[in-house]
């Protein structure tokens, strides 16, 4: 009798977290995974062929491409970025000022950004008024205007991947200097002492205590842009070969009605994101065993 | 126990109010219109009834819906379908008329009158097989080209007549400086739709309104030489810099509303712009003290093959009668006199298609000359890309119009649409 009213409390616990997550992440998914094998209006099976378009089709390929791009310069700016600032800004007086300019554009919106960024990058034929900022700097330095969002495939892709970067590094930053700060100082101070340069510091006493929030951050980063979707949707919807994986799953369900390729792409996104989870959820399991 | 009794009562209050207010739809001294208008357009429908409410003491209940087929599929299903139903265009009359579900106006009008009132060209858009289906009340058109008449004036250039006569006036405004052409396809998520028309007005004047149809339809494919020829052409425009002001960078840049004011600046940067009669409002937005005429006017864009003369592309307001009683033919009636269209036109500055609208109506003399080009016209046709499926009028063609001018090869943008009609057309020849 006992046991039977610990099995009650237990689940009388655990029943709703379960409910709930039951509901809205695992049946929307396992239905989503249904609905990738089935046609554009889920009503003819079709096999994997919404798989096979979402690895052969040349737009698609495209978006891999993209998103592959924002993963590798995404992240390492933004953790670059974010670590370098956090560990200069701790050796500046205006130290709280300079973290909150850096940390602002976090407030904004995607959509947001996306917007005033759509307007500093805005093209206007040499000879006329340029009305974008950028454009008018290259003007008074004496070169050409540059359609940064139309030439491709760097430039714009690079131009969209920045607006990201400023967001983001903000975030990095904030996290990052917490870590540093709670580096021991005698430490640090010893290791000057026995005469280790300033890289030295770096590489062999700040590096090692901070690298397991430097890895959060990154699985985080990493995260974030594989979902990445409003900043490309504003200021190009992924037009001019800038599109990326989620910007193509909303057009298929949105723009072309096509269920079994938007539920394909959705599957195909979702795996990818699968081994930076485990990765997290290993190194939240490392952290608690220490 | 005391819950479920109240949640039953509620519910079935609310189905006998929802039977009741079906059933007074149904009743004599009311009129149902369903139609996709809102915010000022349905200020002016109120407008343009209440003297029709007045005088008949019936009640016209309007329903408004983005969603137009989805809505009248469920109405016709539950065997309750609106009395007057404002259609999209000719594709989705003829789709009703096909199944029955509307009325044949031909019993309904005094025909002989209704031919006096309207131009051959709107009677046989309304006309499916052996009936006619639908009442036009209005009209936009969108073959248009506007200029800077003081330019043309300074410049000594001619309204040019035919296709030629145009590139020979492209050629003189290059020799003078002037980029011949302004073209803007930036529109947000909409980017693109501003080509279509090109390719539309194209089509129209090189492969005769019937192939139109046909590609409409889905009967011709995507890949067909004749679209080909159309893209090509659009392409000798919008992606020379030599012909189009700042080259196609501009071209994917700029935003639509934005195009026309090249041919306004001092010295002028453009001579010419495509663009449809709405646009008036968005030059007079950016440069408040242009008047039209003076400053700014507009030329039917010309013929390509004689054979197909000066087609007018745009788009139109129909309505069709679903319900035959006499409440709704007295609406009908009502909606056919010139007296009822013209409030609609005055108060959404859009161009007549009745033959007897007073001229006085209209804005500005530029106005009249575009509801003059409407009329005349011999060839009338609908926006292609608003009658094709949304996947492809508001998907495909657009994206691959942005991808045709931004460089990509025009054979695989065309067999990129192609794919794309074969999954969103369910009938047509060409659908695979």
């Amino acid at each position: 009798m006992e046991e039977l009213g610990k099995k009650k409390w237990v689940a009388l616990f655990v029943g709703p977290a379960t409910l709930i997550v039951g509901l809205m992440l695992l049946y929307p998914s396992i239905h989503t995974f249904i609905l990738s094998f089935f046609g554009p209006n889920s009503e003819a099976f079709v096999g994997i062929e919404n798989y096979i378009y979402a690895f052969t089709n040349q737009t698609m390929l495209i978006s891999f491409r993209n998103n592959l791009l924002w993963l590798v310069v995404f992240t390492s700016l933004t953790v670059g970025l974010g670590l370098l600032f956090a560990i200069l800004s701790d050796r500046v007086r205006y130290e709280k000022i300079a973290k909150s300019v850096i940390f602002m554009p976090m407030a904004i919106s995607f959509v947001g950004a996306g917007v005033v960024w759509k307007f500093v990058y805005t093209y206007r034929p040499p000879g006329s008024e340029q009305i974008g900022l950028l454009n008018q700097i290259l003007i008074s330095l004496g070169m050409e205007p540059i359609g940064w969002l139309i030439q491709g495939p760097w430039i714009n892709n690079l131009a969209l991947i920045f607006v990201g970067v400023w967001m983001w590094t903000g975030f990095c930053m904030v996290i990052l200097s917490a870590s540093y700060k709670g580096i021991p100082r005698d430490q640090i101070e010893a290791a000057k002492v026995d005469g280790a340069t300033e890289w030295q510091v770096f590489r062999f006493v700040i590096l090692p205590h901070m690298a397991p929030t430097i890895a959060v951050v990154a699985t985080t980063m990493v995260v974030n842009v594989l979902k990445i979707f409003d900043i490309v949707y504003v200021m190009t919807n992924g037009n001019f070969r800038t599109e990326v994986i989620a910007n193509r799953m909303y057009k298929e369900l949105f723009q072309y009605r096509n269920f079994g390729r938007a539920s394909a792409i959705a599957v195909v996104l979702f795996v990818l994101i699968i081994p930076v989870i485990v990765i997290n959820i290993k190194r939240m399991r490392g952290e608690a065993n220490e | 126990m005391k819950a479920k009794l109240s949640t039953g009562l509620t519910l079935m209050l609310l189905v006998s109010l929802l039977l009741f207010s079906f059933q007074a739809s149904a009743q004599d001294g009311t009129v149902s219109v369903m139609g996709v208008w809102g915010g000022g357009e349905l200020d002016a429908f109120n407008k343009m009834i209440e003297p029709f409410e007045a005088a008949t003491g019936i009640e016209v209940q309007y329903e408004g819906t983005r969603d137009l087929p989805t809505l009248l599929t469920t109405r016709l299903e539950a065997g309750n379908p609106p009395d007057i139903v404002a259609v999209s265009g000719p594709g989705m009359m003829k789709d009703l008329a096909q199944d029955g579900d509307l009325v044949n106006l031909e019993n309904v009008f005094n025909m002989s009158y209704l031919r006096e009132d309207f131009d051959q060209k709107w009677l046989d858009l309304a006309t499916y097989e052996d009936g006619m289906y639908a009442l036009f009340i209005a009209g936009d058109a969108k073959s248009l080209v506007w200029y800077n008449p003081k330019v043309f004036e300074e410049n000594g250039y001619e309204i040019p007549e035919t296709w030629e006569e145009m590139d020979q006036l492209a050629q003189q405004m290059q020799e003078d400086g002037i980029s011949p052409w302004s073209i803007g396809l930036e529109s947000g998520a909409a980017s693109g739709w501003p080509g279509t028309d090109w390719i539309e007005d194209i089509m129209l004047r090189t492969a005769s309104p019937e192939v139109y149809d046909q590609w409409i339809a889905h009967d011709i494919p995507w890949t067909d030489e004749r679209v080909k020829n159309a893209f090509e052409i659009f392409g000798k425009y919008a992606k020379d810099p030599n012909m189009v002001y700042g080259g196609p960078t501009s071209v994917l840049s700029s935003n639509f509303g934005d195009a026309p004011n090249p041919l306004f600046t001092s010295p002028p940067r453009a001579g010419l712009h495509r663009q449809a009669s709405f646009i008036t409002s968005f030059i007079k937005e950016s440069n408040p003290e242009l008047e039209a005429g003076a400053d700014f006017d507009f030329f039917p864009l010309p013929s390509i093959d004689e054979e197909y003369g000066t087609p007018a592309l745009g788009a139109a307001d129909m309505l069709s009668m679903m319900n035959d009683n006499e409440d709704a033919r007295k609406f009908m009636k009502y909606m056919a006199t010139p007296g009822a269209q013209s409030i609609w036109l005055s108060e959404l500055g859009k161009l007549g298609t009745h033959n007897r609208i007073n001229p006085n109506i209209y804005p500005d003399e530029t106005t009249r000359q575009m509801a003059d080009f409407l009329n005349n016209a011999e060839t009338f046709r609908f926006d292609a890309s608003d009658s094709m499926p949304a996947a492809i009028g508001s998907g495909a063609f657009w994206q691959g119009l942005l991808d045709y001018v931004s460089g990509q090869d025009l054979d695989s943008v065309l067999e990129n649409i192609e794919e794309r009609a074969d999954d969103a057309y369910s009938s047509g020849n060409a659908t695979n």
